[in-house]
């Protein structure tokens, strides 16, 4: 799925940057774009990690999931959100703020399949028969949550029809909250789950320890306390504060210090 | 810039959870060994926790102990 994203966008790139290879409205840029990078972010990395934490909670907590059947709605309630995701963004529905495109039923739905993931993980964690905590499992604790703070306050909006809404913030606020979530989404979707994947299944292919696992507790403290203030850096030079943005800029330099442990 | 607001007490919000949760598990001892878990996560046993129910279980370790 990830080389055929890849391949996709480079086809789209291409037939775009030729004009007249636009055969309709579809196939435009404007829509395989979001398509493209929903399907990368959300369908192929995000079944990786639910497959990852699926394989790797249960042997580091020593126990089967929570619930079998949740565990069945959230793969297939996801997979649904992926199709709605391949045929809504074709047929021009989106909600324009970037990656986060899908509009509002989808929305909901994506919401409704996070928490059937959080009981169902959370769960597993207090019928553990292991007491500590491995890396890991912090760092998934970490997506788990901020995924859902950062989905839900991005998405408020309110619905026209059944296929179009709008954001209850506007302009620069809109700009704002959009890059919070934006730069977060990256820190939370796409890098505290695949560390933990690291921490857990670089160590068992090559059937040693990390080099050395005190480190590694502190990465995951020091990253969980920094990362989520550095999101303005996104909207430097634009009518964002100053202050804002130099605060965001502080943050994202002293990201350099987790990123180093690492 | 009201809209800021928001996005702060979300994100204190996100990390006095943590803040709890980093205090909670100093105090519990979770960190008293920072260095067997790293090995015993190499040690699985999947036969046995991954079953559904006690019974199953049961069966394994009376029936096939050979095979654990």
């Amino acid at each position: 799925m990830g080389i055929g994203g890849h391949v996709g966008w480079v086809g789209n790139c291409i037939a775009n940057s030729i004009s007249g290879l636009n055969f309709e409205e579809h196939t435009t840029f404007g829509r395989l774009r979001p398509l493209h990078t929903n399907a990368v972010i959300f369908a192929f990395v995000g079944n990786g990690i639910f497959m990852g934490v699926y394989y790797s909670l249960q042997r580091l907590m020593k126990a089967r999931m929570f619930s079998d059947l949740l565990s069945k709605l959230h793969f297939w309630g996801w997979q649904l959100i992926i199709v709605s995701a391949a045929v809504s963004f074709p047929l021009g529905i989106t909600s324009g703020k970037e990656y986060a495109e899908l509009e509002w039923p989808i929305d909901i739905m994506i919401t409704l399949v996070w928490v059937i993931f959080a009981i169902n993980f959370f769960g597993t964690i207090i019928k553990r028969r292991e007491r500590h905590l491995y890396v890991a499992v912090w760092f998934y604790i970490a997506t788990i949550i901020t995924v859902a703070v950062l989905h839900i306050i991005n998405s408020l909006s309110l619905p026209i029809s059944l296929a179009k809404s709008y954001s209850v913030y506007a302009g620069v606020q809109d700009a704002l909250v959009q890059w919070w979530y934006g730069h977060n989404a990256v820190a939370f979707f796409l890098t505290t789950p695949y560390l933990g994947l690291m921490y857990y299944f670089l160590p068992k292919a090559v059937n040693r320890p990390v080099y050395s696992y005190r480190l590694s507790i502190i990465h995951f403290w020091a990253l969980i306390f920094l990362y989520i203030w550095a999101g303005p850096h996104h909207l430097l030079y634009t009518a964002l504060p100053d202050w804002a943005q130099s605060l965001g800029v502080v943050f994202s330099v002293m990201l350099i210090a987790p990123s180093w442990v690492v | 810039m009201s809209v800021i607001i928001v996005l702060i007490s979300a994100s204190l919000l996100i990390a006095t959870g943590f803040l709890i949760a980093f205090f909670w598990s100093v105090k519990s001892g979770q960190y008293q060994d920072d260095y067997t878990p790293s090995v015993r996560i190499l040690f699985d046993n999947d036969k046995i926790y991954l079953k559904k129910t006690k019974q199953q279980i049961l069966k394994l370790l009376i029936y096939d102990h050979r095979e654990i």
